[in-house]
Formats: structure tokens, C-alpha cells, sequence
């Protein structure tokens, strides 16, 4: 089970004096059960990729096979598609509309054409897997924090049961600490369900902390698709893109610079603090 | 003394709920006795997690929301005194979240002009006064372009320079960056410090992001309606522990020092950029 983009092209206003080619020859797959980051400066086509990855978007050029299926093929259901690879959009609270909670986690599942009673199973579900307090489920959700309304769009996606979820920028507007608990539920949701999961981000930090695999867009093109640490080592090249890395790979490659013997592989905190003071105990500056 | 351009004493807000019959449902203090003194040409953060009431106390510094206790002077003028509203309104501009929301002309430059025209400046000046603002904020280029062709970053910048116009003593920025891209926020954490910096305007900035408020003259932080910290953004954040109480964050760097000064490196605290802590470490 996978998904597998193969030369995947997209281009804007084709028929126009100026076409814009926003994916150009996008190739790569996904494994069952990954967790992937992508990142990109604005324009740089990630939107535009996962919108094709649900089949919103049909491509200029290229293929998409989903566990081994071409999406594209005129026999295949791109229905089925939708439901099985979630997709919550950027600032997804925006989206709330029933008058209570449970109800608007409901939408989808009734959507799909289950029952009132499967679905309500469902959204029961999707609600608890967000760990969304139960003497809140008939409040309306316009009453709501802003952590708590996007937790409820999320369930919203949950309650379809896909089995790939892409988040485009989940964290986005929300402090620190609803961000953090934003970031721990997605990573729990893939650990405990073994979900394959795609996190749009701007945050090199948050990248760094909780994916397996970052891959890169700069103008239309994958320029890199490894672990974040090799990613994270073209640190010049990802701010030519407007990009960078986080703040400790940069302190690490300083710290280097300045003729301290250290490895600047380290990606967070903890492990550059560890990195740090390793490399002053070897120096003998501290004990 | 020199008048404060913001002051407030006492300042309390309530929303009010009230069911179809026009019975109050509930009532939600969302300032709860806030006392602030501001002066001019500070440049001052307000950090706080989401509904802390950062974004009421905001509006109220140009009377979008008055005080239901309490009272706010800007410029020495109270916000309650509705003669005052137009004179309150130029001397505080404010910057919104959304740039797509804030943006109405067709032209940059005509969306620039749109203040300074309302207020009855004449045609030749409100020329004038494009040219500067589209300086300050570097986007004379795209005077004649459509902002809906623009990125997040320059629209925002456009939406600085439309408040810039209007000639304002302070700036109110309502977490301008919360929508950009990495390189969109540099953009307009840079114009904002520069109009404080050259053109001596005061900046009220309000953000998520700690590391946009490191070159703060001084850092507010709310929790539930009231100020439960202030000092220098070097104070604020060497209380890693109390910050994260009120659901905040620290800057990347000032994380960093702190673990390695638990592991009995002896670096000194409120480190706030990484600039400061490669000195340190390299100075051992």
C-alpha cells in the first residue's frame, strides 16, 4: 500500500499567454504508515501537490497510483479516493458551520452515506481520538478556543477514517502551547493508528521535531526528500530558497566556524544541547 | 512629564451574552483591570496565548471597543469622549491579522492614499505622503501593481504603509505576521522596527512568535485579562518556566542556553539571540 506520483506536471492558465508551471516533474512515494513534512516557501507548489493527491486537482501531465491503482484511470472513484486520503485545509476552523459540536463532526461520515447511528459512532470516535472533552460535544463550536475548533476540524477529517491525512499548516495562528498539543495529538494519531501522515509547515523546528521524512519544494521541483538531519545539512542552499534550518543547526555551524570541534548534525534542542556540552567536556572548558 | 501616547488605568472589559429575550447569559470579563504606560517612540510586545485578551486590549487602544470600567488616554485623549474618536483613530493606526482583509484599493497606490484622503488631506500632499509611506515600508516599486498579485509579506507591508499615510503617532500591530511565510514575517518585523527606529514612531506590537520580540523596548504579557508580566525582553525571557505557565514559548537560542546552563555551563541568563550565545560559548 502506497502512494506513488510518477513525473507529475500541473500547470496554471496553459491555454493563456502566461502559463505558470507549478509542480514540474514530480516524482516520489509514500510508504504506508510514513510521516512526512513538506515544506516550501509560498508558491513554491505544496498546495497545489496534495490538492492533486486527493484528486481535487487533476494534473496537466503524469501520474498518481494510490496502493497501486491509477487515480486517474476512467473506471476508478475518485470519491472513494477523497475518503481515504483526508485532507484539512489551512485554517480549517473556518469550515465549522453545524449549530453543535458532534453534529459538524458528523457531516462527513453522513456524507459518505453511513447511517445516522454509524456516523455518530464515527464522530464519537474522531472526537475522542483528538481527545476533545466530552461535556463539550453539543456546544457550539463557534464558542470555542482556537485550539479547540481546529482540534474539531480535524475530528471532522477523522470521522471519514481515511488513511492518509494531509495537514496543510495545522499550527498556524495558535500560540505556543496549542501548537505544541496540536503537533503531540497528530504524532500520537500516527503512532497509535499507524495513519500516513503528510504535515505542510513553515516551521523547520517543528519539521525537525516530529517527521521521519522532509521533502522540499522549491519552484515546482523536489529539491530534497531525505531525513530531516540530511535535509537539514544544505542549510545554505534552503535559504536560497527562502527557506532555512532551524535556529540550533545554525548555532552548531557557528559554534564550528569558530574552531570549536563539533558535529553540527543535531536538529533540536535536547540534542544539541547534548552535542554542546560533549564538545566542552572534551575541550576541558567545563568539567 | 512628557504625556504617555497610551495609558490606561484600571481598564475592564466585558462581553456580554444574552439569550433571544435579551436576558444576560453570561458575562466574560475579558480585560480584567489592565494599567499600562506607554511613551513615546517605545517599541513594546504583547505576548499571550489565544483569548488572553491581547486582541481586546488592542481594540481598544483606538476606540474600536471602549472600556466597560476603567479608562484609556491616548495621546491624553480618553477614549470614552466621542469628539475625541477621529483625533484618536490617526493618532493610533491599526494593522490587522489578514492582509486580504484589510486591503480595498485595486492599485497599491491607491490603496495607500484611501486614509489620508478620508481625512480631507489635500490631492498634491496625499501624493506626497504615498511616496513616503511606500519608501518607508520598500514598496515604492509595486506602486502601480495590483495588490492581489502581491505575497502575504508585501501586502501586509502595503497595509503598514496605508496606516503610515494617516501619519499616526503609534502603530497597533494585531499579530501581523500570524499568516506569512518565514521570509513574509522578516519583511514586516523589519519595517516595523524601522518606522520606530527612523521615523520615531510608536509600535505596540502583538505576536505569537518569540523571536519577533527580542528587540522589544519592553515586553507585556497577559493571561486571562491582566498583565502578569513586563520588563525588557532579556527579563522576560530568563523566566523560561513562568513564560511556559502562561502557555508561552521561549526563542530557540534562549531554550538552548538554558538547558546547557542545567548541564553546568556557565553562561548568564535572559540569552536571547543566537549571536549572543555562540559569543559566550566561544569566550569559555
Amino acid at each position: 500500500m502506497s502512494i506513488i506520483v510518477n513525473h507529475l506536471c500541473h500547470v496554471y492558465g496553459a491555454d493563456t499567454s502566461q502559463p505558470v508551471k507549478a509542480l514540474d516533474d514530480v516524482s516520489f512515494e509514500i510508504k504506508d504508515g510514513q510521516f512526512i513534512g513538506l515544506i516550501g516557501h509560498t508558491g513554491s507548489g505544496k498546495s497545489t501537490l496534495i490538492q492533486h493527491l486527493n484528486g481535487l486537482m487533476k494534473a496537466t501531465s503524469g501520474e498518481i497510483y494510490y496502493n497501486g491503482k491509477d487515480i486517474y484511470d476512467k473506471d476508478y472513484k475518485l470519491k472513494d479516493l477523497r475518503s481515504k486520503v483526508g485532507l484539512v485545509f489551512q485554517y480549517p476552523e473556518h469550515q465549522l458551520f453545524e449549530v453543535t459540536v458532534f453534529k459538524d463532526v458528523c457531516f462527513g461520515p453522513l456524507n459518505q452515506g453511513y447511517s445516522q447511528k454509524d456516523a455518530e459512532l464515527r464522530a464519537f470516535h474522531a472526537l475522542r481520538m483528538v481527545g476533545f472533552p466530552e461535556e463539550m460535544y453539543y456546544r457550539s463550536p463557534f464558542d470555542l478556543s482556537g485550539g479547540q475548533k481546529r482540534r474539531v476540524a480535524i475530528a471532522g477529517v477523522l470521522a471519514m477514517r481515511p488513511e492518509v491525512m494531509i495537514l496543510d499548516e495545522p499550527t498556524a495562528g495558535l500560540d505556543p502551547k496549542g501548537r505544541d498539543e496540536i503537533l503531540d495529538q497528530i504524532a500520537r494519531l500516527h503512532k497509535e493508528y499507524n495513519m500516513t501522515t503528510i504535515l505542510v509547515s513553515h516551521s523547520m523546528e517543528d519539521v525537525a521535531k516530529y517527521v521521519e521524512r522532509l521533502i522540499v519544494m522549491n519552484g515546482g521541483k523536489v529539491m530534497f526528500d531525505d531525513v530531516p538531519r540530511e535535509v537539514f545539512k544544505h542549510y545554505t542552499e534552503l535559504e536560497e530558497m527562502g527557506l532555512a534550518a532551524p535556529e540550533v543547526t545554525y548555532i552548531l555551524n557557528d559554534l564550528k566556524k569558530s574552531g570549536i570541534d563539533i558535529d553540527t548534525t543535531a536538529i533540536t534542542v535536547d540534542e544539541a544541547a547534548k552535542e554542546i556540552t560533549r564538545a566542552l567536556r572534551a575541550a576541558n572548558k567545563i568539567r | 512629564m512628557d504625556t504617555k501616547i497610551v495609558k490606561s488605568e484600571g481598564l475592564v472589559c466585558e462581553y456580554i451574552t444574552r439569550d433571544e429575550e435579551g436576558n444576560v447569559e453570561s458575562i466574560k470579563k475579558a480585560l480584567d483591570g489592565v494599567d499600562v504606560d506607554i511613551n513615546p517612540g517605545e517599541f513594546v510586545a504583547i505576548l499571550g496565548h489565544n483569548g488572553s485578551g491581547k486582541s481586546t486590549f488592542a481594540k481598544h487602544l483606538n476606540a474600536i471597543l471602549t472600556p466597560s470600567e476603567g479608562t484609556v488616554w491616548i495621546d491624553g485623549k480618553d477614549t470614552k469622549d466621542p469628539s475625541y474618536l477621529w483625533d484618536i483613530r490617526q493618532t493610533a493606526g491599526m494593522v490587522f491579522q489578514n492582509p486580504d482583509n484589510q486591503i480595498i484599493g485595486s492599485v497599491v497606490e491607491e490603496d495607500v492614499g484611501f486614509g489620508p484622503e478620508n481625512m480631507g488631506v489635500p490631492t498634491e500632499e496625499i501624493w506626497e505622503r504615498v511616496d513616503e509611506s511606500l519608501t518607508a515600508v520598500k514598496m515604492q516599486k509595486f506602486r502601480t501593481h495590483s495588490p492581489n498579485k502581491l505575497s502575504g509579506g508585501q501586502k501586509q507591508r502595503v497595509a503598514i504603509a496605508g496606516v503610515v499615510a494617516m501619519h499616526p503617532q503609534c502603530i497597533v500591530l494585531d499579530e501581523p505576521t500570524a499568516m506569512l511565510d518565514p521570509n513574509g514575517r522578516k519583511d514586516v518585523i523589519r519595517t516595523a522596527r524601522a518606522l520606530n527606529q527612523v521615523e520615531k514612531i510608536t509600535i505596540i506590537l502583538i505576536t505569537h512568535y518569540m523571536e519577533e520580540v527580542i528587540y522589544a523596548d519592553k515586553v507585556i504579557v497577559m493571561d486571562k485579562g491582566k498583565i502578569v508580566m513586563q520588563g525588557t525582553p532579556k527579563e522576560i525571557f530568563s523566566r523560561v518556566e513562568e513564560l511556559k505557565e502562561h502557555r508561552l514559548d521561549v526563542p530557540q537560542a534562549t531554550l538552548l542556553a538554558e538547558e546547557l546552563r542545567k548541564e553546568g555551563v556557565p553562561l548568564s541568563r535572559g540569552i536571547l539571540t543566537k549571536e549572543e550565545l555562540v559569543k559566550e560559548l566561544c569566550q569559555l
